[in-house]
This record gives C-alpha cells, sequence and structure tokens, in this order.
C-alpha cells in the first residue's frame, strides 16, 4: 500500500511526514521546501507501507514542475492523507474537493491546530468530517499532538464518489462547508504579526533585510571562526599532528605512498594547508576550515527559514530580480546555493519557466561561491587582509548582476510574475531546525569525503607519472597570460572540477600575491561546476542547458578573471 | 448602476479594503489567483506594495499573498 501526503504548499507535510514516518525530512516555513519527493515507511498494524511526501499544490491543475510532480504522484497512490491549514480553511478545501472527485479513499489532517485558537478561528471538526465525508483528525505536526490519532484513522480512509465539478460550483460548495464549520472572532494583533507586515512594507523592510543579511554574514564568519581557532586548530595541531608525523616516519619520509597519505613535508614539517596529504590537508580542509562554517551557515539559514523570512526578502528583492531574468522567489535557490550548488539546482523547481530555471541555475553555478569555497576564501585570501575577501564577494556580486541583465536580454522567452504566499512568521522549534542541520552536515560529508578524497589521490598520482608538467605548458598561455597565475595553478583548475574547496586549497602552495589570490579565487569560483553540481546541472534542466550554460560560464571567466588580472 | 469606481488593486492605497470584481489578461492567470483564493466577490486588504514596480502584497481570508506588479493590474476591485 501506498499513502500519500498531499496539500497546498506549507502546509506542514514534510513534518508529519517525519512524524509518521520516522525519516528526516526539511522542514521550513516557505511553500516549495520539498520540489521532489521523499519515501519513507510506516507500520500499519501488521502491514509495511510506503509514505510519500508530494510537493505542495493548490490545485490539481498544475503550474509548476513541483506542482507537476504532485499531480503525477497522485496516480501512483492508493490512500491520500490530505493536509490542511486549518487558519486557511477555505482555500485549502478546494484542493480536498478535488482530490475527493478523483475518487481515492483519503483522509483528512487538519493541521496547525494549535494556531487556530489565538487567531480567534473555531472549526467544528466533527461537523467538517461528515460535510466531507471522510475522517477528519485535528493535528499539530511539530509538536506530534494528534498524529497517533491520524495513523490510527488511515484503515478508514475511503473514496467519496464526488461528481467532477466546474471551478465555480467547487468553490461554491468549499463557501458552504466553510460556514458550516467554521467560526471567527476577533482578536487583536501579536507583536509577531507588527514584525511580519514591518519586513514586507519597503520603507521598513529594506533597513531589516539589510539588517538580517548582515547579521547572517557576520555571526557565520565569527563563530565559523571562532570554532576553527578555539576547537579544530587545536584539535588538528596536539592531536593529529604526533599522529601524522609518526606515520611519515613509519613511511620513511618520503616517496609514493608518503606523498599521498601525509603529503610533503616543508621544512620537515607538516602544514595542514600546504603538504596536500589525504590525511593531512584532505581532512584539515573538510574538518578544521569548511565543517565549521557549514555548520553556522547552515544554522542561520534553518532560522531564516523556519521564521518565514525568506519569501519576504523574495517581495522586496522582486523589482531587481526582474531586471535579471528572474522573480523573487528565485533568492530562496541562490540563497541555497551559497550552502551548496546541488540542493539549489534541485530548488530551482519552485520557478515556474524554463527560461527562468536556466538563468537561476547558470548564475548559482557561476557566480553563487558555495560554503565550502566561501570557507577556503575566508582562510587563504583573508589572511591577506579583509579588503581583498572583499573584493572577491563584490565581483561575484557584481558578475551575478551583469551576467543575469545580459541573459535576460539575451534569453528568449518572457518572465513569470511572483504570485507567492507569504507565510505567517513562526517561532522555529529546536526539533526542526536541529533536525535540519543534521541533514544538511550529514549530506555534505557523505558526499564532499569521498571526492575530496579521491580528489587528492588523483592529483597526487598525476603528480607523480609527471602528467601535470605537460598540462601546465599546454594551459599555460591561458593561465599566465590571461589570469597572470603561476602556470602550476592549472592544477588547482583541474581539481576545482571535481572540489571547490580543496582546489581553492591547492593555491595556498603557490606563493601567489594577494592579488592573484583574488583572481585565483574568482576564476576557481566561476569556472566548472563541480562535479556534483555538474551533474544535477544536467539531470534537473538537460544537457543542452548544461553545455549552453559552460559556453557562457568560459567565456564569462576569461573575460571577468583577465579584466581582474589587468586591474589587479 | 454602482458609482463605485472599479480600480485595480495596483491603485489600492496601502491598508485599503475592496471587493474583487473581475481578473483580467488570460485564463492562466485567473487561474492560478483562483487556486490562491483571489477570486471575484472576496474582499482583499492591501497590505503593502514594494518599491519601483514591485509587488503588491494583499490579505486575503487572513492569508497573505504577494502579487506580481504586472499580474497585480489585472486584479481589478471595488473599493469599500
Amino acid at each position: 500500500m501506498r499513502v500519500l501526503l498531499m496539500g497546498n504548499p506549507n502546509v506542514g507535510k514534510s513534518a508529519l511526514f517525519s512524524r509518521i514516518t520516522g525519516t528526516k525530512a526539511v522542514v521550513s516555513n516557505y511553500a516549495g521546501t520539498t520540489v521532489g519527493f521523499t519515501k519513507g515507511s510506516m507500520k500499519l498494524g501488521a502491514e509495511e507501507v510506503e509514505v510519500i511526501d508530494v510537493p505542495g499544490t493548490y490545485t490539481l491543475e498544475p503550474t509548476s514542475k513541483a506542482e507537476e510532480v504532485a499531480a503525477e504522484m497522485l496516480l501512483e497512490g492508493d490512500v491520500v492523507i490530505n493536509v490542511v491549514d486549518a487558519t486557511n480553511l477555505e482555500r485549502n478545501l478546494y484542493l480536498s474537493l478535488e482530490l475527493l472527485e478523483k475518487g481515492i479513499p483519503m483522509i483528512v489532517a487538519l493541521n496547525l491546530w494549535d494556531d487556530t485558537k489565538h487567531r480567534g478561528i473555531n472549526i467544528d471538526a466533527a461537523k467538517l468530517e461528515s460535510l466531507l465525508g471522510v475522517p477528519v483528525v485535528p493535528t499539530v505536526a511539530v509538536s506530534g499532538q494528534g498524529i497517533k490519532e491520524l495513523v490510527e484513522h488511515i484503515p478508514e480512509a475511503r473514496p467519496v464518489k464526488l461528481a467532477p465539478r466546474s471551478k465555480d460550483e467547487r468553490w461554491a460548495a468549499v463557501g458552504g462547508i466553510v460556514i458550516e464549520a467554521q467560526t471567527l472572532s476577533h482578536r487583536h494583533h501579536t507583536w509577531l504579526e507588527r514584525l511580519q507586515d514591518a519586513s514586507l512594507k519597503p520603507r521598513t523592510g529594506i533597513p531589516i533585510a539589510i539588517l538580517a543579511l548582515a547579521a547572517a554574514f557576520f555571526a557565520v564568519r565569527g563563530v565559523g571562526e571562532g570554532f576553527i581557532n578555539y576547537i579544530a586548530d587545536p584539535l588538528f595541531h596536539r592531536l593529529w599532528e604526533p599522529v601524522m608525523m609518526r606515520l611519515s616516519d613509519a613511511l620513511g619520509g618520503s616517496g609514493f605512498w608518503h606523498d599521498v597519505l601525509v603529503g610533503r613535508l616543508i621544512d620537515g614539517a607538516l602544514d595542514f594547508e600546504q603538504s596536500m596529504g589525504v590525511l593531512t590537508t584532505g581532512l584539515y580542509i573538510e574538518f578544521g576550515i569548511v565543517l565549521p562554517y557549514i555548520l553556522v551557515f547552515y544554522l542561520a539559514l534553518g532560522l531564516m527559514e523556519d521564521i518565514g523570512y525568506l519569501p519576504r526578502l523574495a517581495v522586496l528583492l522582486d523589482s531587481v530580480m526582474h531586471r535579471l531574468g528572474m522573480h523573487g522567489y528565485a533568492i530562496i535557490p541562490s540563497m541555497l546555493g551559497m550552502g551548496c550548488a546541488v540542493p539549489a539546482l534541485m530548488a530551482t523547481r519552485i520557478l515556474e519557466s524554463k527560461r527562468e530555471r536556466f538563468i537561476a541555475a547558470t548564475l548559482i553555478c557561476i557566480a553563487i561561491p558555495c560554503a565550502a569555497s566561501q570557507a577556503m576564501i575566508f582562510g587563504l585570501v583573508g589572511a591577506e587582509g579583509w579588503q581583498y575577501v572583499l573584493i572577491v564577494f563584490v565581483v561575484l556580486f557584481l558578475v551575478w548582476l551583469a551576467m543575469g541583465f545580459i541573459l535576460n536580454r539575451s534569453v528568449k522567452g518572457f518572465s513569470p510574475e511572483l504570485l507567492i504566499e507569504i507565510p505567517p512568521y513562526r517561532l522555529p522549534s529546536l526539533r526542526s531546525v536541529s533536525t535540519k542541520l543534521w541533514i544538511r552536515v550529514w549530506g555534505f560529508l557523505k558526499e564532499a569525503l569521498p571526492i575530496i578524497m579521491g580528489a587528492i589521490f588523483v592529483v597526487s598520482i598525476l603528480y607523480y607519472l609527471g602528467v601535470f608538467d605537460a598540462i601546465a605548458g599546454f594551459a599555460a598561455p591561458l593561465v599566465s597570460g590571461i589570469f597572470g597565475l603561476p602556470r602550476e595553478a592549472v592544477v588547482a583548475i583541474i581539481v576545482g572540477f571535481m572540489r571547490k574547496d580543496i582546489a581553492i586549497g591547492m593555491l595556498a602552495p603557490l606563493g601567489l600575491t594577494a592579488g592573484q589570490l583574488v583572481v585565483g579565487s574568482v576564476v576557481l569560483t566561476m569556472f566548472f561546476p563541480c562535479i556534483a553540481a555538474f551533474v544535477m546541472f544536467a539531470k534537473e534542466l538537460g544537457f543542452k542547458k548544461l553545455m549552453a550554460a559552460l559556453g557562457i560560464m568560459i567565456v564569462a571567466t576569461i573575460i571577468v578573471g583577465g579584466l581582474l588580472n589587468l586591474v589587479l | 448602476m454602482s458609482d463605485k469606481k472599479k480600480i485595480s488593486i495596483c491603485e489600492l492605497r496601502q491598508g485599503q479594503s475592496g471587493k474583487v470584481i473581475e481578473i483580467l489578461g488570460g485564463h492562466g492567470i485567473a487561474e492560478r489567483l483562483n487556486s490562491m483564493g483571489i477570486r471575484p466577490g472576496k474582499d482583499i486588504n492591501k497590505v503593502s506594495a514594494a518599491f519601483m514596480k514591485g509587488p503588491v502584497t494583499v490579505c486575503v481570508d487572513r492569508c497573505q499573498i504577494a502579487i506580481g506588479w504586472g499580474m497585480a493590474q489585472k486584479v481589478m476591485v471595488e473599493v469599500s
């Protein structure tokens, strides 16, 4: 048996899903968090049933890729748990009636039940049950209230044969149900609601946006740095270094395996930033520099997501984004891209048109550095002075603006208008924030570690075989002539295809000037997405689009890198 | 005949309320607005408008919806 969780966007389907299946799912406070479908399972009596968390949709006539997924999934389900936002009954019931008309066995979870009371909404669940003809169970997915009852009632899910109606008839029917089952009373505005409106209106909203983003930025930088200085560095230097030195002695201080595992010793000592061994620099970059940064970045992002801030940012930035060929909601995948391009590319599914998706995805791959790259830029370029880090970020931001502007003018088609629901602010739940952080950080470790180890291993072998000398000679005109980098930097560019963080780290032993480091960081960020992003781009947008994006990327990188080299 | 003026929600002042009379333009737009609860007969209140022809945010059934400027121009209301 297959159970589908279906409902409007942002009603808590994913929260409910992780409650009933025990499977961890990313939960946020905005429409379109779930763009693919997540599968899990649960015990129903003696039977093991499959549960699917379907992306939210307002209607079964889809208007975006995510909604298309929802409509397609319906054909493969046996039972639907229709998750309904109790604070917005009327609009939610429209989909409920559409589902009932399909004749699929259904049960209703009246979610966000705890929110109804202080909003002055009173729903008679028993009445609603008799009007709809299917079981209705009030739930609070975030706290777990009503989940047991919901699961117990699943076997009672039954189809109601409703004759297909026209839209007007359906709305009229919804209106009738709402009048009978719901009563509203007046209540006062809460402070959360005042803040809600203030962050939406331009005059107060723009200062709030600047404040919120600046706070997030400095928190990430400050906490990340503190973590590195006081926890990661001491651990590596006091505990790991002696172990590695002993390994170095055991391997005889040089040779192939020594260079692969420990790396090269610099003046007889280990340098975690420059030795380039799998167990030294490889581990240090991931756990010592990137992991702390990723932890704090995703915590800050998770809080903003769960409070419900991102859709307001989308509204404030909409008119700017339109000039870049996207609408405001594209800010959500773009911000996810500051974590990792892979989920960001998936999240472009919330955008309606193919053109908009292409522009957003291309810009994510070229101009938005992922958290791992950012951590390395902070570490490496920051050592030369903060003004250089600023230059890197300003240049990338200008590239993002300029390329969006150009793509908007040159890619055929039009940008659809923004049409989004602005969720109420909610206080983030500890459970949701910590689960999401765990999913993302674990995802990073699981996917990044093998590639990093592999990348350093492959590089060591190629060095050993002397292949890089040939490539460096071949690429010298581009790397030295245009970017003004030493020819050895070509190794970093090639490694960038596998992992950006290691690639930027490979600039460290080259003894570059501050200006060269800036050029190197910008070029490595822009040039070729890492292998994971590459595969995801092809999967989401197709091979042809990927080739087009790569063409744009090569041209843009050469122009920007060349210009920077001239200026710096 | 009603002497009340028919205007788009772009022209509505911040905080002003109105009743949706019709949604101009294509079937697709009306459809999408419809599915989000904005349809003729609904009472709406304008929460805010963003600068430079940014989206208009309205409140319908206690739920806030942001509508891009171009689309908002097609939502006609009668001021109440």
